[in-house]
């Protein structure tokens, strides 16, 4: 069965923000930037792998630490680029 | 009146919150010149308290040096105070070309255009050079001025993790249909004092057709045999395309910064850096400071000789007497607390003892990794480091935190 889109953006989370041993779980509802464990300059990797991985543009003014706080909230956000 | 009093209260109100999470940064007033001893009113107004610096960027202790004040003064006489003017219009004098040009001999590269700080040549230089089609990959503890030029810049933005080489590769593989690929990195990093593993990110370079970008502002001076910075250090001097870098730490502590690499790069910032066009000069005196600064360590490496020889005992000492610190080899040495109050605390006990050195919490530093960041200076003498150390071990005792581990001193105080 594939991957969802959920897993596959909770993986890339994963392994591009924590460091080994570092072992801060994470979930779908996890606060990443808001909780500090991706600051909003890192944040933009996050947007290339969504941009790269799903063939979309995200404008700046989508692409906020809001909609990145959370797989959740990329979740949603993704959604309205058709991607789910 | 168009500042009502509910547009005071809503500045009010932020200001009361930056109190309450603790973050209100105060200023301390030196009265003296920058130095390994000064006196010092903390708060500001209260009676005056000699102590020994141990957070000044004045590596090569170099800012108060005889030599560059008689020379800064001379540049007053022969050059006037002020240009009144950006560089393009008439803000040049022989002198700015002069600086430049010695800069790029000092750096081993082929061009210079100095900013009026590294700052502004950070803000400026990435929007000067790269367009859309091109892609910025950055180390995710770049410095600040680096992130905001970044964002001023067109072209598309990426992060790898904190000198991870193998990180640095996957973004390089993922961004190869891109014009251009920047690797940006710090010489060295402020807050922890590492060194970029410029060597490594060289190869990568070369393998992923890429160009390299390095600020050197806490390196120019005095890292590498001769001093000329990380590049020197690691070997790979004339393969960098660009280094900024700063003549406000180690060389003369004034102001100003610069923009130094390939010679077309350097003619761009010439023509469409913002910082550049739309600033003004740096002043003669700081020039004519700068020229004798390089002058002085240009001929002689006995300050970065005797910042490495202060480093070592140093580090050795911290380490020796229990405190946990950074690893690494510059000059700027974190002592690791963890917790932002003990941060704090250690601070002000360090200050009661008359040792100068300030602590640094989230969100400077990450979450849970607070410290006392101290910085080694030529300007330093043995026994100011003695006392300095003694005063340390004495505060870290009154604390409990001596030869304990970071998961010990994180049970006691929490992150």
């Amino acid at each position: 069965m594939a991957e969802s889109v959920k897993d596959i953006v909770l993986e890339y989370v994963k392994n591009e923000y924590l460091e080994e041993g570092d072992d801060r779980e994470i979930t779908y509802d996890t606060p990443i930037i808001s909780g500090g464990i991706v600051d909003s300059f890192s944040m933009v990797s996050l947007k290339v792998f969504l941009e790269t991985k799903y063939n979309i543009s995200i404008p700046d003014a989508k692409a906020s630490p809001e909609a990145f706080d959370s797989v959740n909230n990329i979740i949603t956000l993704l959604k309205e680029f058709g991607v789910q | 009146m168009a500042y009502s009093d509910e547009i005071r209260k809503v500045f009010a109100g932020q200001i009361a919150d930056i109190k309450t999470q603790g973050l209100f940064k105060e200023e301390r007033a030196i009265c003296a010149p920058q130095s390994s001893e000064i006196e010092v009113e903390f708060p500001i107004g209260s009676s005056k308290k000699k102590v020994i610096n141990m957070c000044a960027n004045n590596y090569l202790g170099l800012s108060s040096h005889p030599d560059v004040v008689e020379a800064a003064r001379k540049g007053l006489d022969h050059r006037g105070y002020g240009m009144s003017s950006v560089r393009f219009i008439c803000g040049t004098q022989d002198i700015h070309k002069q600086l430049e040009e010695k800069l790029t001999e000092f750096l081993g590269t082929e061009d210079t255009i100095l900013f009026p700080s590294c700052f502004d040549a950070n803000a400026g230089v990435f929007e000067a050079v790269l367009t859309e089609e091109d892609v910025m990959i950055a180390d995710r503890l770049v410095h600040a001025s680096i992130v905001d030029g970044m964002r001023l810049a067109k072209a598309q933005q990426d992060t790898y993790k904190h000198s991870d080489m193998n990180h640095l590769e996957q973004k390089l593989q993922l961004h190869q249909n891109k014009r251009i690929r920047l690797i940006i990195t710090d010489g060295s990093f402020s807050m922890d004092g590492d060194l970029a593993k410029l060597d490594k990110i060289v190869e990568l370079a070369e393998k992923y057709n890429s160009m390299v970008f390095i600020d050197e502002s806490h390196t120019s001076g005095f890292i590498g045999k001769t001093g000329r910075g990380t590049h020197e250090h690691c070997g790979v001097m004339g393969k960098i395309d660009i280094i900024t870098t700063t003549l406000g730490k180690a060389l003369g502590g004034a102001s100003g910064g610069c923009v130094s690499g390939r010679k077309e790069i350097v003619e761009m910032c010439r023509q469409k850096g913002r910082p550049y066009l739309f600033s003004n000069t740096v002043a003669p005196v700081v020039v004519e400071g700068a020229l004798k600064v390089l002058d002085l360590i240009s001929k002689s490496t006995e300050r970065r000789d005797k910042l490495e020889q202060n480093t070592i005992f140093w580090r050795k000492g911290l380490t020796e007497g229990g405190l946990i610190i950074k690893e690494g080899e510059t000059p700027i040495v974190p002592v690791m607390l963890f917790n932002a109050k003990l941060s704090q605390d250690f601070s002000k006990d360090l200050y009661e003892e008359g040792i100068y050195a300030v602590g640094f919490f989230f969100p400077v530093v990450p979450k849970g990794q607070a410290r006392i960041r101290t910085q080694l200076s030529a300007a330093h003498d043995m026994h100011h480091l003695e006392k300095a150390l003694a005063a340390f071990l004495k505060v870290g005792k009154k604390y409990n935190i001596l030869h304990k581990t970071k998961q010990e001193i994180i049970d006691m105080y929490g992150m």
